[in-house]
């Protein structure tokens, strides 16, 4: 893979520009991803796990709900390949289903707090007057809210209407993603701002500005594209801090129902048997810290992709 | 292009008498505030363009020159209303362009355009050559379909020089110490037939090798389109070759205008005189007095009182050039300078 990739940094593609083929900035950046090793190889694990968690319950057939009272708090062993919880249950088989909800949780999240932040932020860093001022004060007051005990609240204030509403599952995922999401987005609003308010002085803005570009013009075409890279790399972290917040709610038992064995759910059961079993918190641990690692290493290789100033 | 500038001995009244003026630019004035403290209350202005006044005629280049931070760009920012004027007017063919609604602002965008200093930072680097002119005909609707518009995308790149095989590549791609990428800001300014172009020192981030060819195109688009420019820029020497007049500007201030030849010859204000005598000759047995001005520029955020320049005027004479600030007054060939002693 690194054999095919020029040896020419993006200043020497520059000056002989006229020589090569196009490239566009999307290949460009993919081209400097592939550089960052440490990247491209998060990126082959994050991709492992959520083929495994997608497609592996149809090959690894065990039920995750057979109790096998025999087989209890069981090491590792072939049958199981990750041993047993305390009721018997197969960890490798429930794990897989699990991360199922734990990978959409913090992807869903993840979106929720981009589009309010990138909404939000884009607001702030066109207007003027009042309103960018209004809007960064409900950012901060976001910010300094406490985060735990609200998130504590708003799940027993509305968790029984929404589990009425969309049923069991559905309900406490939309309300765990909504309120992750919806505490997470203030650092994505700062970010845009902060990425609207250089850019938008930026001569090639206001060259459209000059031929008449309207404002809505101006944002979807010239500033946000050229504010995403820090965006996205805000958003890999997001991921990873959504799956660890579904963790810690999962964890205060407060997410999904105990027969849902989320990573961070597995993680509340085994922490009575840490002394005995310790596979038994070290498995969905391990999985969460794979996952978060991965993912926050392919935003640190994103951001240096996405830098078109940065010659990798 | 000179006979159209040509004005009769006498023209004391106007600086151009002949024609109807293209752009009259009256009075103009731009004071950023300075806000501080938890109330943001203003506590300070600058003062970036203090009282300008001139006149363009159609088909002709005035140069305008001066230091930096003097407000050349400033006055042509204001002039298309990509930053609003404090004070002052500015009208184009006789229409008032500060007092316009959004909707009539847009048609002027067709007729006053500007090329920037630096072709990089102008260029968007997410877009290609293509959309990047295509962009000025989509939002006048100035073509039909997408086929329609690359076509016309390619007659513009072929007018400024570039080839049609340029349309898919990006700004970055493209050779040739920026001025390829100077010709691409060219285009675009071109794509929607303007009357009046801004350039807003389009050379002085150029190697000096490829100044000259993009001075080149733009006197020979000139002529072509029958344009009217205004040519900011910072080195004399370009501007007396490309400008049929040329103003001079000081802290804000309108100092000189007069005819390119009349003002390098005989400079009038002190301050030209000063420019004028740093300006390299490129013979090194010529000899020739420097006027070395001592001191910096004062702030802007408090210009002094009276004449702007007279705290480092070597002909100074107080009280007057202290307290009272000299009007642009013109002399009986045009001359316009603002001095109490000249």
């Amino acid at each position: 893979m690194a054999g095919s990739t020029p040896a020419s940094s993006s200043a020497e593609v520059g000056a002989y520009g006229a020589a090569q083929p196009v490239i566009s900035p999307w290949k460009d950046a993919w081209r400097r991803f592939r550089k960052h090793r440490l990247a491209v190889a998060s990126l082959f694990v994050l991709l492992l796990i959520i083929l495994a968690v997608l497609f592996g319950s149809y090959i690894w057939r065990v039920p995750i709900n057979e109790i096998d009272f025999t087989a209890r708090l069981a090491p590792p062993s072939r049958e199981h390949p990750f041993g047993t919880d305390d009721l018997g249950q197969d960890l490798f088989a429930r794990m897989l289903y699990g991360g199922r909800i734990s990978l959409a949780v913090g992807l869903a999240a993840m979106s929720v707090a981009m589009v309010l932040g990138v909404l939000v932020g884009s607001v702030a860093g066109m207007a003027q007057g009042w309103v960018s001022s209004a809007l960064m004060w409900l950012t901060d007051l976001f910010l300094s809210l406490p985060q735990l005990p609200l998130l504590l609240l708003v799940i027993y204030l509305f968790r029984d209407s929404l589990k009425a509403i969309f049923g069991l599952e559905a309900g406490i995922f939309i309300m765990v993603v909504i309120v992750i999401g919806g505490l997470r987005w203030m650092p994505v609003a700062r970010l845009v701002r902060a990425q609207f308010l250089s850019l938008r002085e930026k001569e090639f803005v206001e060259a459209a500005r000059a031929l008449g570009a309207s404002k809505l013009r101006q944002v979807l075409r010239h500033i946000l594209p050229n504010a995403m890279g820090p965006v996205i790399v805000a958003a890999t972290i997001d991921v990873a801090a959504a799956i660890i917040a579904e963790s810690t709610l999962s964890f205060l038992g407060l997410g999904f129902p105990p027969d849902i064995p989320t990573w961070g759910r597995l993680l509340f059961d085994a922490k009575d048997y840490l002394d005995f079993a310790p596979h038994f918190a070290l498995f969905p641990g391990v999985a969460i810290f794979l996952t978060v690692l991965a993912i926050n290493f392919i935003g640190d290789g994103l951001r240096d992709a996405l830098d078109p100033r940065r010659v990798i | 292009m000179t006979e159209t500038i040509v004005k009769p001995a006498g023209a004391a009244t106007a600086v151009v008498a002949t024609q109807k003026p293209l752009l009259k630019v009256d009075k103009l004035a731009k004071r950023f505030s300075v806000r501080g403290g938890i109330l943001r209350r203003e506590v300070e202005q600058v003062h970036a363009v203090d009282g300008v006044s001139f006149e363009i005629a159609p088909g002709e280049t005035l140069g305008l020159v001066g230091e930096s931070g003097c407000g050349k760009s400033t006055t042509g920012r204001c002039i298309l209303r990509l930053i609003e004027p404090t004070s002052g007017t500015v009208s184009f063919e006789g229409r008032d362009v500060t007092r316009l609604d959004r909707y009539v602002e847009k048609s002027l965008c067709r007729d006053m355009q500007i090329i920037f200093q630096d072709p990089f930072a102008s260029l968007n680097p997410r877009m290609t050559v293509a959309a990047i002119i295509g962009e000025a005909l989509k939002i006048h609707g100035l073509a039909k379909s997408k086929a329609a518009r690359d076509a016309r995308v390619v007659d513009l790149l072929e007018t400024v020089g570039l080839k049609a095989d340029h349309l898919r590549r990006y700004p970055h791609e493209f050779s040739g110490g920026q001025r390829q990428r100077q010709r691409i800001g060219i285009a675009r300014a071109l794509a929607v037939e303007p009357k009046l172009i801004i350039c807003d020192e389009p050379v002085s981030a150029l190697d000096v090798s490829i100044q000259a060819q993009v001075i080149n195109l733009l006197e020979d688009l000139q002529e072509k389109f029958n344009l009217t420019y205004l040519f900011i820029a910072h080195d004399l020497s370009v501007v007396e070759h490309i400008s049929n007049r040329v103003a001079v500007m000081y802290l804000g201030r309108v100092v000189e205008i007069a005819e390119a030849s009349q003002l390098y010859a005989n400079p009038r204000h002190p301050y030209t005189e000063a420019l004028l005598s740093a300006v390299p000759i490129p013979d090194p047995k010529v000899k020739r007095q420097r006027i070395v001005l001592k001191g910096d520029v004062p702030n802007p955020l408090n210009p002094p009182k009276g004449c702007h320049f007279h705290t480092r005027c070597p002909i100074r004479k107080d009280p007057i050039c202290s307290t009272e600030r000299p009007e642009l007054k013109p002399d009986a060939n045009g001359h316009w300078v603002a001095c109490h002693l000249r």
